[in-house]
């Protein structure tokens, strides 16, 4: 199973004591050494990485012209919740944020119920069309939004669904990568299992609901953190098909703020930022090793 | 399950039974199966019943996707390029039959259209620099983190991908802040090392640069992520042989790491690539695609177009974006099979 085969750095293996003697320091694997100067230039690049968030997170909490004060301060001289106060109440975040969570949840069950679905008819049925389906499948990873928007806004349109949360919603509920890791991980759950419960009786849907997804929950937790993720910070279609404030999601709402006024407040756009940026951090830190096997699921497919 | 007690009678009794019911109807009793399911199982046992009944039950399992994927996706894909070759605005969206076929007009309109042209320009420079940006910063961390350091691996992994999961609004209305010329963190930075720094987003000069950096910040920890599984499948043997062969350090990473690491760096190169071409939302926020359009990606001229109503034009730009971004894919696929 490549979610085994591409977990992250495999242990430093033991090194008899005395090759350890003999092994030069910029090998690495060496205690001491070189060691140290790799350290310095991971922690110099890990500052620089973070250093924008605690930046985001320092300036929100700062009036607007301290903000735009030359030369910047660093730390707030005069913290405020202002930024935050306004956002909420007279920005309508509260509704911006609502949506988002509305819209984002709605793909990620969504996804969840119909990728297992044809994850599992693709891993473990013999049926005539399935190859072409999985091709069906592979050749849409690579299909942008921007490709197909256009005619998209024009369908969604005509079926009545432009600035609802149907048209928000709908257009993601089926989504390549899913199947892909839902497909890659019960291909690895034994016949055996699956057999014994059709010796029972059961149905296939029976058999997934009952035997399948129970031993489902890592691919299930991938599949629902990156599907969130991907739909929170969406912003192409949302931009296009929400028409009116109340079906706004955060990033519309922020961006149309950004490059609405010309001297929009910079202690707001950090506060609105925030907002974005700082649930999907907390959530990734909880759950980040889910998304970090995803991504290495997708990336080495075989 | 209530079938547990009697396994044994349902796999002796179907063998000689004709199949009474009608197979559609078994396989749906199958779906729900309860307690009264016992009876019609001892039925069940032609082979090819069986696989039928699988087959219809893996396209019931299969529709929802399958219809989704046909409105949502192969529909809109196809209905593109259909509506790249008519002249649809958005004034005819009540007027269906209005529309005229006009054959390749919108696409040597395209190639005519100067502010297109500097939007493929852009994007011509974005895509390859903002990639090698990328994949060097990755590579240079992972090939640290996998064999340079023993501690803390988890942390500075964690941390090198945090960007990758922030909203791409989010990050670019930070940097845009930070970016002001007298104001802006960065500059201030740069002024303790003696560089006095420009101004970065309203320069037609350095924004694109600005762009750029500000995209290798963010998708530096998804190119590295895959490089570390890449570099987790090099069996270490090959350092050992290598080592004991006399490779310096820098021998082993030019010899051993860089070849066994090639399928890995064309992966993340495709992936990268489709990810890159469709660059919008950086220049959406920062500069509007400014300032004179140095910062105008193709995306960005589709919804413009869009958004004056002009539906076939943009449905055409777009295609464009679509048909590079095959044509790059297929050759990077190219050149990995054939490496491998």
């Amino acid at each position: 199973m490549s979610t085994v085969a591409t977990r992250a750095p495999a242990p430093a293996r033991p090194v008899p004591p005395a090759a350890r003697g003999r092994r030069r320091g910029g090998d690495g694997r060496g205690r001491g050494g070189r060691q140290w100067w790799i350290y310095a230039v991971l922690i110099i690049g890990l500052v620089i990485t973070v250093a924008p968030f605690l930046w985001m997170l320092l300036s929100s909490f700062k009036p607007d012209a301290e903000v735009r004060q030359v030369p910047p301060t660093w730390w707030p001289e005069n913290p405020t919740l202002d930024n935050y106060r306004d956002l909420f109440q007279r920005l309508n975040f509260p509704r911006f944020f609502a949506n988002s969570v509305i819209v984002a949840t709605a793909v990620t069950v969504g996804n969840m119920v119909f990728c297992t679905m044809l994850g599992y008819a693709l891993a473990k049925l013999q049926f005539p069309g399935r190859r072409m389906l999985f091709g069906l499948v592979l050749s849409m990873l690579m299909i942008p939004t921007v490709a197909t928007f256009v005619p998209l806004f024009v369908l969604v349109s005509n079926f009545g669904l432009a600035n609802t949360f149907g048209g928000l919603i709908l257009p993601f509920l089926a989504a390549p990568l899913g199947v892909f890791i839902m497909r890659q991980y019960i291909l690895g759950l034994p016949d055996e299992l699956l057999d014994a419960a059709r010796i029972d009786g059961a149905g296939e849907f029976r058999i997934l609901a009952t035997v399948v997804v129970p031993l489902c929950g890592p691919p299930l937790a991938t599949l629902g953190v990156l599907t969130f993720f991907a739909q929170w910070n969406n912003f192409l279609w949302p931009l296009v098909v929400a028409q009116t404030e109340d079906k706004y999601t955060l990033p519309v709402a922020l961006a149309l703020y950004a490059i609405g006024q010309n001297n929009a407040r910079f202690g707001l756009l950090m506060a609105g930022a925030v907002v974005i940026i700082i649930p999907v951090l907390i959530i990734f830190a909880v759950l980040q090793r889910y998304v970090v096997q995803g991504i290495a699921v997708t990336g080495l497919k075989d | 399950m209530s079938a547990t007690e009697r396994p044994a009678g349902a796999a002796v009794a179907p063998a000689g039974q004709p199949a009474r019911e009608p197979d559609a109807r078994r396989r749906t009793s199958g779906g729900s199966a309860g307690p009264g399911s016992d009876r019609r199982r001892s039925r069940r046992g032609r082979p090819l019943s069986i696989r039928a009944q699988r087959a219809v039950a893996a396209w019931l399992l299969a529709a929802p996707f399958f219809v989704l994927f046909l409105v949502f996706f192969a529909g809109p894909v196809l209905a593109s390029l259909a509506l790249g070759f008519t002249d649809l605005r958005s004034t005819d969206l009540r007027h269906p039959f209005a529309v005229n076929f006009v054959g390749f007009d919108n696409y040597t309109r395209l190639f005519q259209d100067e502010t297109f042209r500097t939007a493929m320009v852009n994007t011509a420079i974005f895509v390859p620099v903002t990639l090698a940006l990328t994949m060097a910063l990755a590579l240079a961390v992972a090939v640290a983190l996998h064999r340079g350091i023993e501690r803390f691996r988890t942390l500075f992994r964690v941390g090198y991908y945090l960007p990758y999961v922030t909203s791409i609004v989010g990050v670019a209305v930070v940097w845009r802040i930070m970016y002001q010329h007298d104001s802006g963190v960065i500059n201030r930075v740069l002024g303790f090392v003696g560089i006095d720094g420009p101004n970065w987003l309203e320069s037609t000069t350095w924004s694109l640069p600005a762009i750029i950096l500000m995209t290798a910040w963010r998708g530096m920890g998804f190119q590295m992520v895959i490089m570390l599984a890449g570099l987790s499948a090099i069996p270490s043997g090959m350092y050992e042989a290598a080592e004991v062969d006399g490779a310096s350090q820098w021998q082993r990473f030019r010899y051993v790491t860089v070849p066994m690491l090639r399928p890995t760096l064309l992966l993340g190169a495709v992936l990268g690539t489709i990810g890159l071409v469709q660059w919008f939302e950086e220049p959406y926020v920062m500069t509007r695609g400014g300032p004179l359009n140095s910062t105008l990606s193709v995306s960005m001229f589709t919804l413009n177009q869009f958004g004056f109503g002009n539906y076939s034009y943009a449905a055409a730009a777009s295609y464009v974006i679509f048909a590079v971004m095959v044509a790059l894919t297929v050759v990077q696929f190219r050149l990995l099979r054939s490496n491998t």
